[in-house]
């Protein structure tokens, strides 16, 4: 008696596991490829230094006329803003974004139009407003997706994101492909931003440090780490220079580095819980943040 | 409201490394070379061997991570929440005093690492032990605790009280000065581990993170493919070299270039808002204002990203082209930008309207695009979609930065602008200085910034990066 489809079935599943595996090695040893070919431009030594110094809702504000918010329903919502105080906002609000997992960070592109929103379901997307429409969805990263920031570019057609895999990823926002991707940090990065120029950008990880990656070189160009500081970073910005990188920390300091010597110019102490949110004001005359111990605070 | 949703046995990432870190810190205070030095601390009347004061630990931290006191005092106070040292004099309260004030390393034992998460059983038999031990001993809030869990694992509470009893008994048989160090730790431990409400839960970690990366996505050969074909990519890219961009010429061209006009770094005129109460800084600089400050008509010379960025910018760039009848190039862009970033239902109807406006032969405002472009262009536009007029788009923007926008910067407009422009006063100090709001005091990180570019002179070889003032500099 013959029975031909089992073992058929076995083989199949077999070839199937050694594609797979075969994929997986290959694209292994490409990755270890490429970080040699950086590290051969690598000139300088690392701006490294040890020395002498939500909750999952993100909320995200346009000028004008909307702002959009997260929330643990795997939605992004908009609101009108109105000044007038009989509004019932909530009443207006309108379902943008739909992932399959929580969003963890949106953020409106160049208008009131479209919003990008990245999600624990690993991917990032971009949604009209209008209509509700999925214009473009990023698929790369490998796990959550935690940050996203939109780069201040003269062509605006890109943006960074991190995620739980430690991957930041840069992505075309017109063909969903990713540019570029860095893969250097030890934990989950949390927090991304662009250099104000545009040729950088910041991130700041589980891991207790930050780091910059420079987008022509390619690479990670500085580390911005301290025996002393063990925590977690939640969220990173720029002074409006450049000069100085913020970040807010889980052990509830903000530390402030100096991003061209890589060294820690100050820790600031107030909060008395993690700093879970950061961000420069965009005028640079002074930062906020946002804490665990349910505060707003200013500092100039 | 915190969402603890961490799977049964489920480690948080997160916590773990910070965990590990911190370990690692406390075996280095132990170390028998290195590490602190420690002493018997009386305690009312029995002697506790092997504790160290606040004060002690706090200078070790200074000493080995080169920081001030204020941080010291802060990361010990952490090892000190976390539970991985905990004081002998007022147990309840872990915080880590800057005095003679007593402490003790946590067993590892008790670590929260170790024994994580902690178990109702356990607590249970905790707060038996307590209750037998004397009655009323138990707090308020641990009474609650009791009887809820009393109720909840009704079935197993004769084991319960039967390790309670035995614990009970076998502790009776320690040393006195033992048993004070044993109750301490375990208090210690179920502070943090059942911590009173109204005391910050340490080991709150918010929403659950996965475990695994392919928790949520599937690795599958997609995945895989995609990630080669990204390499290979990547591979041939040109890519610049590290000295080029950090060192030289990018990011330190670019913070020089803007530091008058970070507030942070340079302080603003006439005053940071912030600071001193006083609006004027905002009020000068608005979207729209009769006379623009000097700084803000400077900042338009640095790229033309920069002029574009600002409205007011804009519109002088705009009256300067029509001097020069160039300024369907303008319209055209902002056409363009309105679709790309516009809403999808209106994608077609702007398109029709730039043909019609800009590029059909004969428009009113033709722009003057180069045949392969155009052509391109007039394909595409049969099929319209948010990108279609990219190529054209970025031809006039190129354009009008390689030609327009340098001549504009030449030009009586801007020099005139540029001359007639505020130069705010710095506002004086106020007169009643007692007026002022308290202001959390920590040093300007601008102040020490510039100090030590001071100190460095700008002597900085390329292949420098990364030595910092306090090293001393390299000519």
């Amino acid at each position: 008696m013959r029975s031909p489809l089992i073992p058929e079935m076995a083989t199949q599943e077999v070839q199937l596991n050694e594609t797979l595996a075969h994929l997986k090695t290959e694209s292994e040893t490409l990755k270890s490829k490429l970080e040699e070919e950086r590290a051969k431009l690598h000139d300088v030594e690392r701006a490294c230094c040890d020395n002498a110094m939500h909750l999952g809702d993100g909320l995200c504000l346009r000028p004008l006329r909307l702002c959009c918010s997260l929330g643990l329903d795997n939605k992004c919502s908009v609101y009108p803003l109105s000044l007038d105080k009989n509004e019932n906002l909530a009443a207006k609000k309108k379902s943008v974004a739909m992932h399959t997992n929580y969003l963890s960070a949106c953020s409106f592109t160049n208008s009131d139009m479209q919003i990008l929103t990245s999600s624990g379901d690993g991917t990032c997307a971009l949604w009209d407003v209008e209509s509700g429409q999925l214009l473009q969805s990023f698929h790369g990263h490998a796990a959550d997706v935690l940050c996203l920031d939109l780069a201040p570019s003269e062509t605006g057609n890109t943006f960074v994101s991190g995620g739980c895999d430690k991957k930041a990823n840069v992505w075309d926002m017109r063909s969903g492909q990713c540019i570029q991707s860095f893969e250097t940090h030890e934990s989950d990065i949390n927090s991304v931003r662009y250099y104000p120029s545009g040729d950088a950008f910041a991130s700041g990880s589980d891991d207790a440090t930050c780091r910059l990656y420079d987008l022509r070189a390619d690479r990670e160009v500085a580390i911005y780490s301290k025996e002393s500081i063990i925590f977690g970073v939640s969220s990173v910005d720029f002074s409006l220079s450049g000069r100085l990188l913020f970040g807010g920390y889980n052990d509830y300091t903000i530390n402030v580095w100096d991003v061209l010597k890589g060294t820690r110019v100050s820790i600031l102490f107030g909060h008395e819980n993690r700093v879970s949110t950061l961000r420069v004001s965009p005028d640079g005359t002074a930062f906020s943040t946002g804490s665990w111990d349910h505060t707003l605070r200013i500092w100039a | 409201m915190t969402i603890n949703t961490l799977a049964k046995g489920g480690w948080n990432r997160e916590q773990m490394s910070c965990f590990r870190k911190m370990e690692k810190v406390i075996v280095s205070m132990q170390d028998p070379d290195m590490g602190m030095k420690m002493r018997n601390q009386r305690l009312l009347i029995t002697v506790i061997p092997h504790a160290m004061t606040g004060r002690d630990i706090i200078d070790w931290l200074i000493q080995k991570y080169n920081i001030c006191d204020e941080e010291a005092l802060h990361v010990g106070g952490m090892l000190v929440r976390y539970g991985y040292i905990y004081p002998l004099k007022e147990p309840r309260s872990l915080v880590l005093r800057p005095d003679e004030s007593p402490y003790r390393f946590q067993t590892p034992y008790f670590w929260t690492s170790t024994r994580w998460p902690a178990s109702e059983l356990d607590y249970a038999i905790y707060l038996a032990k307590k209750n037998i031990r004397k009655q009323g001993e138990l707090m308020e809030y641990e009474k609650e605790r009791y009887s809820v869990l009393n109720k909840r694992i009704n079935h197993t509470w004769d084991f319960v009280v039967m390790q309670a009893r035995e614990q009970l008994r076998a502790s009776k048989q320690r040393r006195k000065a033992d048993r004070i160090v044993l109750e301490c730790q375990e208090q210690a431990y179920w502070l943090i581990n059942r911590p009173p409400s109204g005391m910050r839960n340490m080991l709150d970690m918010g929403l659950e993170r996965p475990n695994t990366f392919s928790s949520r996505v599937t690795l599958n050969s997609d995945y895989y493919k995609n990630e080669i074909e990204n390499c290979k990519r990547a591979l041939g890219r040109n890519r610049v070299k590290s000295s080029i961009c950090l060192e030289g010429y990018v990011f330190v061209k670019y913070s020089e270039q803007y530091l008058n006009h970070d507030p942070i770094m340079q302080g603003c005129l006439p005053s940071n808002p912030w600071i001193s109460d006083d609006t004027a800084h905002w009020t000068m600089n608005a979207e729209v204002v009769p006379t623009p400050t000097r700084l803000r008509v400077e900042r338009w010379s640095f790229s033309f990203m920069e002029l574009l960025n600002d409205s007011m910018g804009k519109r002088e760039f705009m009256t300067y082209l029509e001097k020069e009848f160039s300024a369907e190039n303008l319209c055209f862009w902002q056409a363009c930008e309105d679709i790309r970033h516009g809403e999808s239902s209106r994608i077609i109807q702007k398109v029709e309207e730039i043909y019609k406006n800009f590029l059909a032969p004969g428009a009113a405002r033709w722009v003057n695009i180069d045949s392969k472009t155009m052509d391109k262009t007039l394909t595409g536009i049969r099929h319209p979609h948010r990108f279609v007029m990219d190529d054209a788009q970025m031809h006039i923007y190129f354009l009008m930065k390689k030609d327009s926008y340098p001549r504009y910067l030449k030009s009586d407009l801007y020099k005139n602008l540029l001359a007639k422009a505020i130069v705010p006063q710095e506002s004086k100090k106020s007169v009643f200085p007692f007026m002022r709001r308290q202001r959390h005091a920590s040093p300007s990180p601008a102040q020490v910034v510039t100090q030590a570019t001071e100190e460095d002179g700008h002597a900085k070889g390329a292949g420098e990066a990364g030595t910092n003032s306090a090293a001393g500099s390299h000519a």
